[in-house]
């Protein structure tokens, strides 16, 4: 126990490394040295559009920072052409989805937390 | 060409002094004419570290407000021939620093010296900006330290953000200096290494100082370190940094490398 504890003290630095990391990439969107929503907004745009015609505006990015869990949500309106009629009923509805798991998640968390306080 | 230099860190106490003082006598040994600036108005120290604190009549604020020409307020080193220094007020406040003035000053130092070495205040505020908006090169100063690590990074993106380059969309040349390192607790993992520090703040290294009984003993004595004694590991280390900034290529030699073996040895027995 000693010996662990002892070595653990040691490889602080490890530890600092991390938390720098993680610290200052938060400090950096916010003070807009690399604007990561506006950046992330441009490359998924380039990549969609390799594929789908979509327009600027069509794409948004939301970056909702909690203590716990920081969100990303991106949001992406498909146009409606004449031949992929069937895939406009298709991709939006996988699109969503997707980017909105967290939140069921969540909710049915919370669902499954509560149900067991109620029966008692 | 003249070339002006900003010494900055955000943080205080990292060394931007000893170290404006440290590269300007290097630079000046090497055979260069220089000037260091104070911009710590109303907490100058770089006077006291370059032994020049009794010989102060007029600074750059009384220069700024005219009432001194810029050679009465130049402190020529006794030492060295090539060095000089302009100190910065002590009674008066960072507020009496205008950019217009500033902007003269550096403009006619940068025709008298080939090096314009302006040491920055700590913090973010107007003497801060103000030191580093005409730099031609930012020398950032960091410890191998969180806080410090954290606030240079700030400084980086005021340095790409608010100096006259930045404004013109031009690029300002950045180095990290890593000061105060101690290469055996970096080995053992009680330290940031110079690796992860680089990786981080993601600019280029212009020398690592060791940290060493030699820099306190300098500063006692007036002295800039490479003056006070040359042949220890920080002035060399200086030295070495001085040259890279004149543009020399010159091996980076990791301080206190030749313990670092025995320091292994140990480590891995400890381990």
């Amino acid at each position: 126990m000693n010996l662990l504890s002892f070595f653990n003290r040691r490889a602080s630095a490890p530890v600092a490394r991390e938390r720098l990391q993680i610290l200052l990439a938060h400090e950096r969107a916010l003070t807009g040295k690399s604007d990561l929503v506006a950046v992330l907004q441009q490359e998924i745009l380039a990549v969609i559009t390799k594929h789908i015609p979509v327009e600027r505006d069509k794409i948004q990015v939301k970056l909702e920072r909690g203590d716990a869990v920081s969100m990303l949500e991106i949001d992406i309106e498909m146009p409606i052409p004449a031949p992929a009629a069937a895939e406009k009923a298709a991709a939006p509805a996988a699109e969503r989805p997707a980017t909105e798991v967290p939140v069921a998640a969540t909710a049915a968390e919370k669902a499954t937390a509560e149900a067991p306080a109620n029966a008692a | 060409m003249a070339k002006v230099v900003v010494v900055t860190s955000g943080k205080g106490g990292v060394g931007k002094t000893t170290s404006t003082a440290a590269l300007g006598a290097a630079l000046a040994q090497l055979g260069q004419t220089v000037v260091v600036v104070d911009f710590d108005v109303g907490l100058r120290n770089l006077d006291l570290v370059m032994g020049a604190e009794r010989r102060v009549v007029y600074d750059l604020i009384n220069v700024i407000q005219g009432d001194a020409k810029l050679p009465q307020a130049l402190i020529r080193d006794k030492r060295i021939e090539t060095l000089s220094l302009l100190p910065a007020s002590q009674t008066r406040d960072k507020d009496a620093l205008t950019s217009e003035g500033v902007t003269r000053v550096i403009g006619d130092l940068r025709e008298k010296f080939d090096w314009v070495i302006c040491d920055s205040p700590a913090g973010i505020e107007k003497g801060a900006t103000l030191a580093m908006h005409h730099a031609d090169v930012a020398v950032v100063v960091t410890n191998p330290e969180i806080s410090s690590v954290r606030d240079s990074d700030r400084i980086i993106g005021l340095l790409d953000s608010k100096t006259a380059k930045a404004e013109k969309g031009e690029k300002i040349e950045k180095h990290l200096l890593l000061t105060r390192f101690d290469a055996d607790r970096a080995v053992r993992g009680e330290m940031l290494k110079t690796e992860d520090v680089l990786e981080i703040l993601a600019i280029p290294l212009l020398g690592i100082i060791p940290e060493s009984q030699e820099v306190l003993r300098a500063s006692n004595l007036g002295m800039p370190v490479t003056l006070s004694d040359p042949a220890s590991a920080p002035a060399r280390a200086y030295m070495d940094a001085a040259k890279r900034l004149k543009g020399e290529v010159v091996a980076m030699i990791i301080p206190g490398q030749k313990r670092r073996f025995i320091a292994k040895l140990f480590g891995r027995r400890a381990a």
